[in-house]
């Protein structure tokens, strides 16, 4: 729906966005994320056509989105990262303001306006001066804004920032609901709010993409050498000649425990999980394991580790593999 | 369009800023007609407006300080470039608004020859004539406020530029006849104004190639052309100054003349200045 080629924003002498392609299908919920200045807001602004690229494009359905301004903005509903109020006005103006700018009229605008308000909960506020709300309601009348003449694809920037816990976990369900009807992008410089609320994951580093997949792969990813932890009551001895005997175990150490237990820190073959074998093999030599689990990599780590400063091996290798990933889907398309 | 000019004038007229624009010419307009009209006997109230252009002067500056730079300041330009608008029709809706405001106090004033009228004779013709070209005055300055607040980042900025280009306005066709008339003096000065083009070219673009090239085509122009007729440089530039003299375009008017050549030339003025409101909005969106 939205194909994002070469993109590339220089300001002076800074890169803010370095070469950056992806592709928003709909029906989703993506999260663009990155440690701050990585280029999310920047490659949002050129999305929705508020900033001109310094080369690379932005195609909605096939069709350059600076070419059809009018027609393509009429279908993005854009959050910038401060809500674009005017404090003079109170909410309802504000948002018959915007339904008017984006076409609206008569009965189609009134009924947009009342579903607006009532699914972002403006509509108690609605008389009262914007300057006046909190960060909270500003934050709602600025999605309000953003939903107003329908349109097939929601951008908000930092939807949660500066918003108290309760308010965070309100904007995350209203965000989760309208994900429903629109797809939706949404950046963030933390990790678990993404976790919490997209289903596509487009980590940003430097304006590079670091990497581009579910939640759930991205850590898989980066499990797949995940070492596997187990606590035994036995001797050293036993639980060593036990662990000989296991099928796709690459190595292994052991240190006593506390009251005469064992603890076991060792590494699985690529691909092998060994952990129903271990199992079996412990309980045919009657030795009780007191714990048995395999270590994941955390999506925090994952994400420290696509975005840390100093770009590492496993950075280096990481966006070529995304890229090519990505380029699959396309050619699925 | 219609939305931007209906939340503009909604704001001007919510707020206090309209009404204030309205409430200071109103209120030198009747000191003035009070002085002349009412104490002096005068007949004319062209005499009125003619006096009272200066205060355009502080109001223009301060209506349109606001109007773009406001925006830039809190965020909301965002918004209008994300909106399905084109910026010709956020500019024209801005300046619209801002010609409504004017319209207030200067449909108040046209009551005062008719006011004027039920105590003596006043010709009519003399005193719209003047009215007309003072609201065309004020639409064009308000036009060079709206281009100067699309440039500036805070109001302030945008009010004390605006104030000294007026201010250049207002004197710029009496300084002409200090200015020497000489051909080569004018030479001089238009190549200082080629060098000043060329610089605010540069703080513009950033690019030292396009702005050396500008430099260098108007000065070659300039000196072809003098070295081909050198007689056309004598008192070329304080014509130039003269030229720029919108006020004194105006004082025509107050003399009994309708000039339409002022009326054509505060409507080019204005559109000139409209257009580069936009492009200087455009631009924006693509070295923000």
């Amino acid at each position: 729906m939205i194909e994002v080629r070469h993109l590339t924003k220089r300001y002076g002498g800074h890169t803010a966005v370095n070469d950056l392609s992806f592709t928003i299908e709909p029906g989703a919920i993506y999260g663009l994320l990155g440690p701050n200045g990585a280029g999310k807001s920047t490659t949002m602004n050129i999305i929705t056509g508020c900033l001109g690229a310094s080369s690379g494009e932005v195609l909605l359905d096939g069709v350059n989105i600076l070419d059809q301004s009018a027609s393509a903005k009429r279908r993005i509903g854009y959050l910038p990262e401060q809500p674009p109020l005017y404090v003079d006005m109170t909410p309802l103006e504000y948002l018959r303001f915007v339904a008017r700018a984006k076409g609206l009229r008569g009965e189609a605008l009134d009924e947009q306006l009342l579903a607006a308000m009532e699914r972002t909960g403006t509509l108690d506020v609605r008389d009262r001066l914007i300057r006046n709300l909190s960060k909270g309601y500003r934050q709602r009348v600025g999605i309000a804004q953003a939903m107003l003449g329908d349109p097939e694809v929601l951008i908000l920037d930092e939807p949660t920032v500066g918003l108290d816990p309760a308010q965070i976990i309100e904007i995350r369900e209203l965000i989760r609901e309208l994900g429903q009807r629109h797809t939706i992008v949404l950046s963030s410089h933390i990790l678990s709010e993404v976790q919490a609320v997209c289903d596509r994951i487009l980590i940003l580093s430097h304006g590079v993409l670091a990497a581009s997949d579910t939640a759930e792969n991205l850590t898989a990813l980066f499990a797949g050498s995940g070492a596997i932890r187990l606590e035994c009551r036995a001797e050293a001895v036993a639980v060593g000649a036990v662990l000989d005997r296991v099928e796709g175990v690459e190595r292994f150490l052991i240190r006593p425990g506390e009251g005469g237990t064992s603890l076991v820190e060792l590494r699985p073959r690529a691909n092998c999980d060994p952990r129903e074998a271990l199992f079996n093999a412990f309980a045919e030599a009657k030795l009780p394991l007191l714990e048995l689990h395999r270590e994941r990599a955390s999506l925090e780590e994952v994400f420290l580790e696509l975005t840390r400063d100093d770009p590492g091996e496993l950075r280096e290798a990481e966006p070529a593999e995304a890229r090519a990933e990505e380029s699959e889907e396309v050619s699925e398309a | 369009m219609t939305a931007v000019f209906r939340r503009e004038l909604a704001a001007y007229f919510k707020g206090m800023l309209g009404w204030l624009f309205a409430a200071f010419l109103l209120l030198f307009a009747g000191i003035y007609t009070m002085a002349y009209n009412l104490s002096g006997y005068y007949a004319n109230f062209e005499y009125v407006l003619d006096s009272i252009s200066f205060i355009y002067l502080i109001a223009v500056p301060v209506l349109t300080m606001r109007s773009i730079a406001e925006e830039r300041r809190a965020r909301t330009d965002q918004l209008l470039y994300a909106l399905p608008l084109r910026l010709s029709g956020v500019v024209l809706g801005k300046y619209l608004a801002l010609l409504a405001v004017l319209a207030l106090p200067t449909a108040v004033m046209a009551l005062y020859p008719l006011i004027l009228r039920q105590f003596g004779s006043v010709s009519l013709g003399p005193a719209y004539g003047t009215l007309i070209a003072f609201f065309l005055l004020g639409a064009c300055l308000l036009s060079i406020g709206l281009f100067i607040s699309s440039t500036c980042e805070s109001q302030v900025a945008s009010a004390v530029i605006a104030l000294a280009v007026l201010l250049a306005l207002y004197f710029i066709g009496s300084l002409a006849d200090f200015v020497s008339t000489s051909a080569s003096a004018s030479l001089v000065a238009l190549l200082m104004l080629a060098l000043l083009f060329a610089v605010a070219l540069w703080r513009l673009t950033r690019s030292a190639i396009a702005s050396a090239l500008a430099l260098a085509v108007c000065a070659g122009g300039l000196f072809a052309w003098y070295a081909a007729d050198s007689a056309a440089f004598s008192g070329l530039f304080p014509d130039i100054m003269a030229k720029l003299g919108l006020f004194d375009r105006f004082y025509a008017f107050v003399g009994g003349v309708f000039d339409l050549t002022a009326v054509v030339y505060y409507i080019s003025i204005t559109a000139v200045f409209l257009f580069l409101t936009v492009q200087s909005l455009e631009k924006r969106r693509w070295s923000e």
